[in-house]
């Protein structure tokens, strides 16, 4: 167990900076997800603290020490690969105590670890088998195996449930989590799938080109992105996105676009209020969309025509087009809307979860 | 479909067939007495005779020529896997400069025509001493071995997932530990392979073994059969039983090692 401290990290291939000053801490007993989009150097950055990269400029500290010259086995890590990466030519057993082999434990501790760790992963039947004989899964289950019976200061996930089916991951994400809680170990988990990330995460850390873009709890990711990119890249299905332009007609604020003329809410006026006359983008989540009622200001609400219907059965989303525009509004609604292709309806928007980004800098406003 | 496969089949066995024919017509000639070896009578001796086996046993010099190419050829493979493996990990796997150009001049090497080194090796050992040794053949067999040895190795070495060993590192694994517990375990086919081919290049070589040997100290089965002595006739009989004798060795290896040459160890690493 160890905090883990990251200071001005970059680093350079021949031709690519993959990792562009990265400034991170992270706590104590704390899970922590790295995501983005390929090559947005999470991974890079993960195996930099793992020691499998050598870092170009600035300092990585496990506990107190700072690790950027210690190889990777005397940094008391440990790690799941996306592969598994389980040595084929050994029994799960031996794959499960080969780290403690290596680090000399004891023969009767080396046992008494591996089989608490078979059972706290259910793998006990497992233990005499070769990686070839097992399934997806049960690999899955050997590499966490390995990694856990050593007793790390720090584990490193390195995007270790994409190989899955999906029903699986959704389980060995459950999993996961529950054995995060249970061991309470530092843990630094990298994926491209923002559902995992927001589901396992205690913190969550956005990335792009190398970039950190947001580092926070996932919930005030989801409500507060800071820019475009993470507003977009949080939350399924993503956020919707419309250029409006920003009018001021005696004090009331409004951001208008074919087909869409909204009121905006106090709170954003006065920051908005700069950009009159400009283009800037509107944001809004399809949740945050909602079939209009009487109670609904004209001023947040818009017409729109049904453009695609998507029954999920707890909810509708519904593709809509607004106005005469090309914008197209995707709507997450009550599953009892009765909403066929074609149907002009009104929607209205949530006036307190509206977001306004800048055109130039992306940033929000 | 079933029935052209069948007809395919048929032809590769009577292909085989017909390259074997010679073998198969040296091992008649080994059998058959002197009387009937011109006969062209019957396809099999009418009277099999272990003569010629016992004539080359007994009165010429194969059996120490044999005990010598087994010598020379077991020390040179085991010479060869212990630089050549180093080598191929580091070739594959440690971050050299150049390393693409190193590898293609190891290859390169491989082109070099071995009549143009006589010379200057023989010049080399004798300067040593080493004349009409093991010791010189090994040498020699090695370095002229070593080229296509590393670049077999580092091919496999490279086909291993790199994940495995970064998993070992982490494990705790030095990179001598990893080498010997994760790489080589995994390689075992290829190096099967890789020594096998290295043994049976010095067990066939003659130019070395016929220029840098003097005597029957160190004169390997293939010099041997060239200089087979007859003195008013070819002894055919006992040529065709030496050379018998000298191709089982060969024979019972690629046997032995077969089961290594075709497994596949590396299944179930990694999900595909």
């Amino acid at each position: 167990m160890a905090q883990v401290l990251m200071k001005d990290l970059n680093k350079k291939y021949d031709e690519v900076h993959a990792v562009k000053d990265v400034n991170l801490h992270i706590r104590d007993k704390e899970f922590i997800v790295l995501v983005g989009p390929s090559g947005c150097g999470k991974t890079t950055t993960l195996r930099m603290l793992a020691g499998l990269e050598e870092i170009t400029a600035g300092e990585i500290h496990i506990g107190d020490r700072l690790v950027n010259d210690l190889p990777p086995k005397d940094r008391d890590i440990a790690m799941v690969f996306q592969n598994y990466a389980l040595y084929p030519h050994m029994t799960v057993y031996d794959n499960m105590a080969f780290g403690l082999k290596m680090r000399k434990f004891p023969r009767a501790e080396i046992e008494q670890r591996v089989r608490d760790a078979a059972q706290l992963l259910g793998i006990q039947e497992l233990l005499k088998r070769k990686p070839r004989q097992l399934s997806g899964g049960q690999r899955q289950r050997v590499a966490v195996g390995r990694a856990i019976v050593r007793h790390p200061q720090v584990f490193l996930f390195d995007e270790p449930l994409s190989n899955l089916d999906a029903k699986l991951r959704v389980q060995m994400r459950v999993e996961l989590k529950k054995l995060h809680n249970r061991l309470e170990t530092t843990a630094v988990y990298v994926t491209h799938d923002q559902v995992e990330a927001m589901t396992l995460g205690d913190r969550v850390v956005v990335m792009k080109d190398g970039w950190i873009q947001q580092v926070g709890e996932p919930l005030e990711l989801y409500a507060h992105p800071v820019n475009k990119f993470v507003a977009g890249f949080i939350g399924s299905p993503a956020m919707n996105f419309a250029d409006v332009t920003i009018n001021d007609t005696g004090g009331v604020v409004t951001a208008e676009s074919q087909g869409l003329r909204l009121q905006v809410p106090p709170a954003k006026a006065g920051a908005l209020r700069a950009y009159k006359g400009q283009s800037v983008a509107f944001g809004v989540r399809p949740e945050d969309v909602h079939i209009a009622t009487g109670a609904d200001p004209a001023g947040l609400t818009f017409d729109a025509v049904v453009e695609v219907v998507e029954p999920l059965g707890s909810e509708i989303l519904l593709d809509v087009r607004a106005g005469s525009s090309t914008t197209t509004i995707v709507a997450r609604v009550e599953p009892t809307v009765r909403s066929k292709v074609k149907d002009s309806i009104k929607l209205a928007v949530n006036p307190e979860r509206l977001h306004f980004f800048d055109p130039k800098t992306e940033q929000a406003i | 479909m079933r029935r052209r496969v069948h007809a395919w089949d048929v032809m590769i066995l009577v292909m085989l067939a017909a390259w074997a024919v010679p073998y198969f017509w040296q091992v008649r000639t080994s059998f058959t007495p002197d009387t009937e070896l011109l006969a062209t009578g019957s396809v099999l001796p009418s009277a099999p005779t272990l003569l010629h086996y016992r004539a080359v046993a007994e009165k010429s010099v194969m059996p120490r020529a044999l005990g010598n190419s087994v010598g020379v050829a077991s020390l040179t493979t085991l010479l060869a896997l212990a630089l050549g493996l180093p080598a191929a990990y580091a070739l594959a796997r440690l971050p050299i400069p150049a390393k693409n150009l190193l590898l293609l001049v190891v290859i390169a090497s491989t082109a070099f025509p071995q009549i143009t080194t006589v010379s200057p090796l023989y010049l080399l050992l004798r300067a040593l001493g080493l004349r009409d040794t093991w010791t010189a053949l090994v040498l020699a067999n090695t370095s002229f071995a070593l080229p296509l040895l590393i670049w077999l190795l580092a091919g496999f070495i490279r086909e291993i997932p790199i994940q495995l060993e970064e998993a070992a590192f982490l494990d705790g694994a030095g990179r001598l530990t990893v080498l010997r517990l994760v790489v080589l375990p995994l390689v075992a086919p290829g190096v099967a392979s890789a020594a096998l081919l290295t043994f049976l290049a010095a067990w066939n070589e003659f130019l070395f073994a016929y220029t840098f040997t003097a005597t029957e100290a160190s004169r390997t089965v293939p010099v041997a059969l060239a200089l087979f002595p007859g003195v008013f006739e070819i002894p055919w009989g006992d040529i065709a039983a030496a050379s018998i004798l000298a191709s089982l060795p060969p024979v019972v290896i690629v046997i032995a090692l077969q089961r290594w040459l075709v497994r596949g160890l590396v299944a179930g690493a990694l999900k595909d």
